[in-house]
């Protein structure tokens, strides 16, 4: 179970036409494949287009009932080779995944697929994870769209017009025996907006009906001699079918005067921004009706030459807006001026800086500069003497606000997997540690700093096989979670480092989902899943790719155990990989899970225990040790009314969930007798009452017989 | 060409709000409220958010554009610009700093609506000394650069409501008035939003009707100290306190505490030995009472293991669990402590000469390690665990017997004796000697590198006596070592103090 349910949402996707669809960016992309006959949707969970995998999952009886087939794929790649049924049969099929890093790994099955061709429309959605938000190397997809010749679209961000660009896609794609890739960019995939419905299209030809009709076309296949002519076809025949179809269908969009001095080629993704420029200089209004002439990009490769070109007739420059780098649209316009002699300057990188995010404040900056270069005249008084205040420079607030990168959740299990390999450094000495991708890479934040490097999903411990020398004093340790164990890591990482008689150690964070992406639902979940198969043990899988040491411990929060497994598997002579699995649920979807159940056994009248954790005020110094060892969100800071205390003490708050690993930690590190677990008894029987009246009836006893010869200090409650 | 003028006066007709939260706080409930009364009020309205890991507690962005509707959809910008909001929420005070930092607050037109209350950042917590960033500070800043500023603790108005701080910031929005709704639109929003409504509602009213004034009213006024026992040590209490008049008045509030302090820890012979270390230190200079009141008495009352037995089994600490945990009158809480002794503090409880005698004798020493050293969960609601520390409370009468009782002395001798000698020449340095006991605390591991930071700034007295920025030097050492755990800053300083010899 992911961990936003799209359950009531997902009935939306049934309405057609003249209803009005209302929702998130990906939840409208789902309703257009519907609306456009998809066969086949697959993908791999990912921001920013997980929640489109969780919209489809929780859809997938709409799409059954309508002979669509979903999948969640086993990664990228398999997403990507997922469409290769759309190579010899005429179904429209869809797959879906993060960008770059999901393309990078789904780039042989795409490449594959662009060299054949297909029959059907074949549709690659990338979330491209680019700019404020994102969490991977700032890289271009366009890059893999120009390598292997994938027409790319980039529509303009708002709900129609990437609605529209699904449709334009499998035409585009079908037109042209090509695949095609839709990027969306974060916030679109988050936009909340509406768009007209249509109804939806069943499937003309379904997966079954393929599959109960197999086809296989010679010319189709990547083996010699054929790979060889895909590589002619492509150019003589895909790429001018798809420039007519691009220029028929007037998939490029045009805005504001015909003719002008100057004008602006963007990408069809960078649309708004750069009408919110405009309307910041006073060269547009809220509507987008723009004084200067506007060509947009929804398909940002191939370029049409004849449109660039009949934009740049007349004008003496022209600004192209491209975000990332390297800058390939403007290299492409300007071959494309050159080739024809046109006369038009271009600017781009230039007035725009080479590389990153193009924001608010940069396209503000960057379309001015151009206009006072270029067109001096055409900027209204507002824009050539801007009153706006000069922002404030505050140095001293700078100095003061501390960053706030993102950590482990309150009663997050790996919190203690990290606490105790820190210890296991104090005690050992510093290690090589490798990371992985997934919530446990946040180790190399304080308070752990823990992880080197981080090479790709499901690369961690292969990203140490080089540290593979028997003679070395110390092992290096490296970390996998179970999203990136399935993902590939399986046979990059614990098949290479068997193969090798790699000595490291590898610890195997599962916590029973693909938890960084949603809480999606993996081979080794423990969960119940009416459409997937869950429940196959790692340690059977690792087991079975040939480790000999390996550890299961159930338990993470057991911080002495832990720290005494990596010992061992440090320490033992034997050869090999050393295996660690840690397994305990991801404590978000556990609260959620085991919340309403919770809640619904205690308004029954069950017998309950409601678990959390205390710092007992007077027994902390002040040292915060354990906040160094843990980092719970829930463990903070007091400051007491007490005269003679200078730090603050330790406190834990009302959201603690009760997971023990503050407790555990204080006990394994030996730090301080000041932690407590507090557990209430709902519902408690009559033994219970019983029990604790006596017990305290002799507590209360002692207390007064020991006060009886002392004095009582109290403070009142005032 | 002809120039189109705009119809409507550019990007200043559209209404632009952004929320700043930390993960996991309800950011998106609350944007999604606020699009939800931009469409009731015949709005057309975007919105857009910036998820993914940032929700994992990290500080995330949610943002709005609205215009009032009409036959043309606007062309709504996707992120937040410098300089170009009207609205900006932040549901924390170093989130609204942020939000001020990347100019998102600007004095000509932002409205600024933020919780004042602190949601600690790691960098903040993990500092061994005290590393909160400066609230008022920022409070200051933020107010500067806003057009109009509502800013109280909207979390504590949430919770005490029983629901979640959108609800008070939603209520802290409509109070603003910086959007074209009434207070009716903003709850109809929240009635439709289906789930929590009354508590909701509650939160979005205590925002609204917020008194600012309530505010001053907050500022601690000190527990009034009431002390009681038999008649014999009552007596004997008030003589002592009679004492206390003889120290500088300004001094005087702090012996009072520390004497409590020492009381309470011992008996009233051990108050009797503070009270005459103090005022042996005031004798030499009145300018040290308070400092020596303070930290005399920390240092006086080390953390034993009977110590933290008595602690933990106090009726008052019983009384505090339960309202710290919110047990309700009468229910059953089950306690459980997390002790792990070591031998280490095992001899700190034996005779000095029992307990030395085996400190000495490594063999002996790892046998009682082996003996003791590993985790004990001690149930203190029942009648063993707590019968076992109500026993180890009771040793207290033989404290002064013990080994760790013994070490302290020394330790405490060592700082009166360095206070004594600088306070000779410079009272100044006399008081940061004094204050250096702040860096011992914790116990075990803890404890010890406490200890040997102490012992590492005491140390550089040796170069800065003399001079005439001695107390200084030992200031910032202090500082250094209260920085970060491993003494990295402290050594980078000390190597400085070095350099002076």
């Amino acid at each position: 179970m992911a961990e936003r349910s799209f359950a009531k949402e997902v009935q939306h996707l049934k309405i057609g036409k003249g209803e009005t669809f209302r929702g998130e960016g990906i939840l409208a992309i789902t309703k257009a494949l519907l609306e456009n006959g998809v066969g086949y949707v697959a993908g791999y969970q990912g921001s920013p287009i997980s929640h489109l995998m969780d919209v489809l999952s929780d859809a997938q009886d709409i799409l059954a009932d309508m002979g669509v087939h979903f999948e969640a794929s086993a990664s990228e790649a398999t997403a990507a080779a997922t469409l290769a049924a759309s190579v010899h049969y005429p179904i429209r099929g869809a797959v879906t995944f993060k960008s770059t890093v999901g393309t990078n790994v789904a780039s042989d099955a795409l490449a594959n697929l662009a060299s054949g061709g297909v029959t059907g429309g074949a549709l690659v959605i990338v979330g491209e994870d680019y700019g404020e938000g994102s969490s991977i190397m700032q890289e271009r997809s366009h890059a893999f769209a120009l390598k292997s010749q994938i027409w790319l679209l980039d529509p303009r961000p708002n709900l129609p017009s990437m609605v529209k660009a699904v449709g334009d896609g499998f035409a585009l794609s079908e037109a042209t025996n090509s695949p095609v890739m839709l990027q969306l960019r974060i916030k679109s995939c988050h936009l909340l907006g509406e768009f007209e419905a249509k109804d939806n299209v069943a499937p003309h030809t379904t997966v079954k009906d393929a599959l109960e009709n197999p086809k296989r076309d010679l010319t189709r296949i990547v083996l010699p001699p054929a790979s060889f002519l895909h590589e002619q076809e492509k150019v003589t025949k895909r790429l001018p079918a798809a420039i007519d179809y691009i220029r028929e269908h007037n998939l490029n969009e045009r805005f504001g005067p015909a003719q002008g001095k100057v004008g602006i080629i963007c990408q069809g993704g960078m649309y708004n921004s750069v009408i919110r420029g405009l309307q910041r200089l006073g060269l547009a209004n809220i509507y987008g009706d723009c004084d200067v002439p506007l060509h947009v990009l929804n398909v940002t490769y191939p370029l049409v030459d004849d449109e660039i070109l009949s934009f740049a007739e007349g004008k003496d420059s022209i600004l192209v807006i491209e975000e990332g780098h390297p800058a390939y649209i403007e290299q492409n316009i300007r071959a494309i001026l050159h080739k024809a002699g046109a006369q038009s300057g271009v600017a781009g990188k230039g007035p725009f800086p080479e590389a990153g995010e193009l924001t608010g404040a940069i396209l503000l900056d960057g379309i001015s500069a151009f206009f006072r270069e270029a067109a001096p005249d055409l900027m209204p008084s507002v824009a050539r003497a801007p009153n706006a205040p000069p922002i404030l420079k505050m140095p001293e607030l700078t100095a003061t606000v501390p960053a706030r990168p993102p950590s482990f959740c309150i009663g997050c299990p790996e919190r203690p997997i990290f606490a105790a390999t820190k210890m296991i450094e104090e005690e050992l000495g510093p290690h090589h540690i490798a990371g992985d991708i997934g919530c446990h890479l946040f180790s190399i934040n304080a308070p752990f700093d823990i992880g080197a490097t981080t090479m790709g999903y499901g690369l961690g411990p292969a990203s140490a096989s080089a540290f593979n020398d028997k003679t070395a004093a110390r092992r290096s340790i490296s970390f996998l979670g179970d999203g990136g164990f399935w993902h590939n890591g399986l046979t990059s990482s614990i098949g290479n480092a068997v193969f090798n008689d790699n000595d490291g150690v590898i610890v195997i964070v599962d916590n029973f989902y693909s938890a960084a992406t949603g809480g999606q639902d993996i081979l080794s979940s423990r969960a119940d899943n009416k459409s997937k198969s869950t429940k196959h043990p790692i340690k059977k899988a690792v087991e079975g790719m040939g480790v000999k040491w390996v550890r299961q411990l159930d338990r993470t929060y057991d911080v002495g155990l832990m720290q005494a497994t990596l010992k061992e598997a440090l320490e033992t002579p034997e050869t090999g990989p050393k295996v660690i699995i840690a397994s305990s649920e991801c404590m978000l979807n556990k609260q959620r899970r085991e919340k309403p159940l919770r809640k619904k056994a205690v308004s029954e009248g069950k017998r309950m225990k409601r678990t959390r954790f205390g710092v007992d005020e007077d027994v902390c110094t002040g040292d915060h040790a354990c906040i160094r060892l843990s980092g719970c969100p829930s463990l903070s800071l007091k400051t007491l009314d007490d005269p003679l205390r200078d730090d603050p003490v330790a406190s834990i708050d009302q959201n603690c969930v009760g997971c023990g690993n503050c407790g555990e930690v204080a006990d394994a590190a030996v730090l301080c007798p000041s932690f407590y677990q507090a557990d209430l008894i709902e519902n408690p029987s009559r033994l219970d009452r019983f029990f604790g009246q006596l017990r305290q009836g002799l507590i209360t006893k002692l207390q007064k017989r020991r006060d009886a010869r002392r004095l009582v200090f109290s403070r009142d409650p005032s | 060409m002809t120039i189109l003028m705009p119809t409507v006066g550019g990007a200043s007709e559209i209404l632009k709000l952004a929320v700043l939260a930390v993960g996991g706080q309800g950011g998106g409930v609350l944007t999604n409220w606020i699009a939800d009364l931009a469409a009731r009020g015949g709005y057309a309205v975007q919105m857009t958010s910036v998820a993914g890991v940032a929700q994992r507690t990290g500080a995330t962005i949610y943002y709005v554009e609205m215009a009032p509707k009409t036959d043309r959809l606007p062309v709504f910008g996707l992120s937040p610009s410098p300089g170009d909001l009207d609205v900006l929420i932040a549901a924390e005070l170093m989130e609204a700093g942020r939000a001020v930092m990347r100019g998102f607050v600007t004095p000509d037109r932002t409205t600024l609506i933020a919780s004042n209350h602190r949601i600690l950042a790691i960098s903040e917590k993990e500092v061994p000394g005290d590393g909160r960033a400066k609230g008022t500070l920022v409070e200051e800043e933020i107010t500067k650069a806003a057009l109009r500023c509502v800013c109280f603790d909207m979390e504590t108005l949430a919770v005490d409501a029983g629901s979640m701080i959108s609800a008070s910031l939603f209520g802290g929005l409509a109070r603003s008035g910086a959007l074209p709704f009434e207070v009716a639109q903003f709850e109809e929003v929240i009635m439709a939003s289906g789930r929590g409504v009354e508590q909701s509602l509650a939160a979005f009213r205590a925002a609204l009707n917020y008194e600012t004034s309530d505010a001053i009213e907050l500022v601690a006024t000190p527990k009034k100290q009431t002390v009681s026992g038999p008649q014999k040590l009552m007596t004997g209490w008030t003589e002592l306190c009679a004492q206390v008049a003889v120290f500088p008045s300004e001094a005087r509030p702090m012996v009072q505490a520390g004497l409590a302090k020492v009381v309470d820890y011992q008996d009233l012979e051990y108050g009797k030995t503070y009270l005459s270390h103090v005022s042996k230190l005031t004798n030499i200079h009145a300018g040290l009472a308070e400092n020596a009141a303070k930290y005399i008495a920390n240092a006086m009352c080390y953390d034993d293991i009977l110590r933290v037995a008595d602690l933990k089994t106090r009726a008052s600490r019983q009384t505090r669990l339960r309202a710290e945990q919110d047990i309700p009158e009468g229910e059953i809480v089950q306690v459980t402590e997390y002790f792990h002794p070591r031998a280490q503090e095992v001899c700190g409880t034996l005779p000095a000469g029992l307990g030395a005698w085996i400190e000495a004798r490594p063999k002996a020493f790892s046998r009682l390690d082996r003996m003791t050293n590993r985790g004990r969960r001690i149930r203190t609601d029942g009648i063993f665990g707590f019968g076992i520390l109500w026993v180890v409370s009771t040793l207290k009468s033989r404290r002064r017997s013990l080994l760790r009782h013994h070490y302290e002395t020394l330790h405490l001798d060592a700082l009166l004796e360095h206070v004594k000698h600088a306070a000779q020449t410079n009272v100044s340095l006399a008081v940061e000697i004094l204050k250096c006991q702040r860096l011992i605390k914790g116990y075990s591991d803890t404890h010890v590198r406490g200890h040997s930071k102490f012992a590492k700034v005491i140390s550089a007295l040796s170069v800065l006596s003399g001079r005439d920025d001695a107390a200084e030097w030992i200031r910032r050492l202090r500082q250094a070592a209260l920085e970060d755990e491993k003494g990295e800053a402290l050594e980078g300083a000390l190597k400085t103090v070095r350099s002076f010899a």
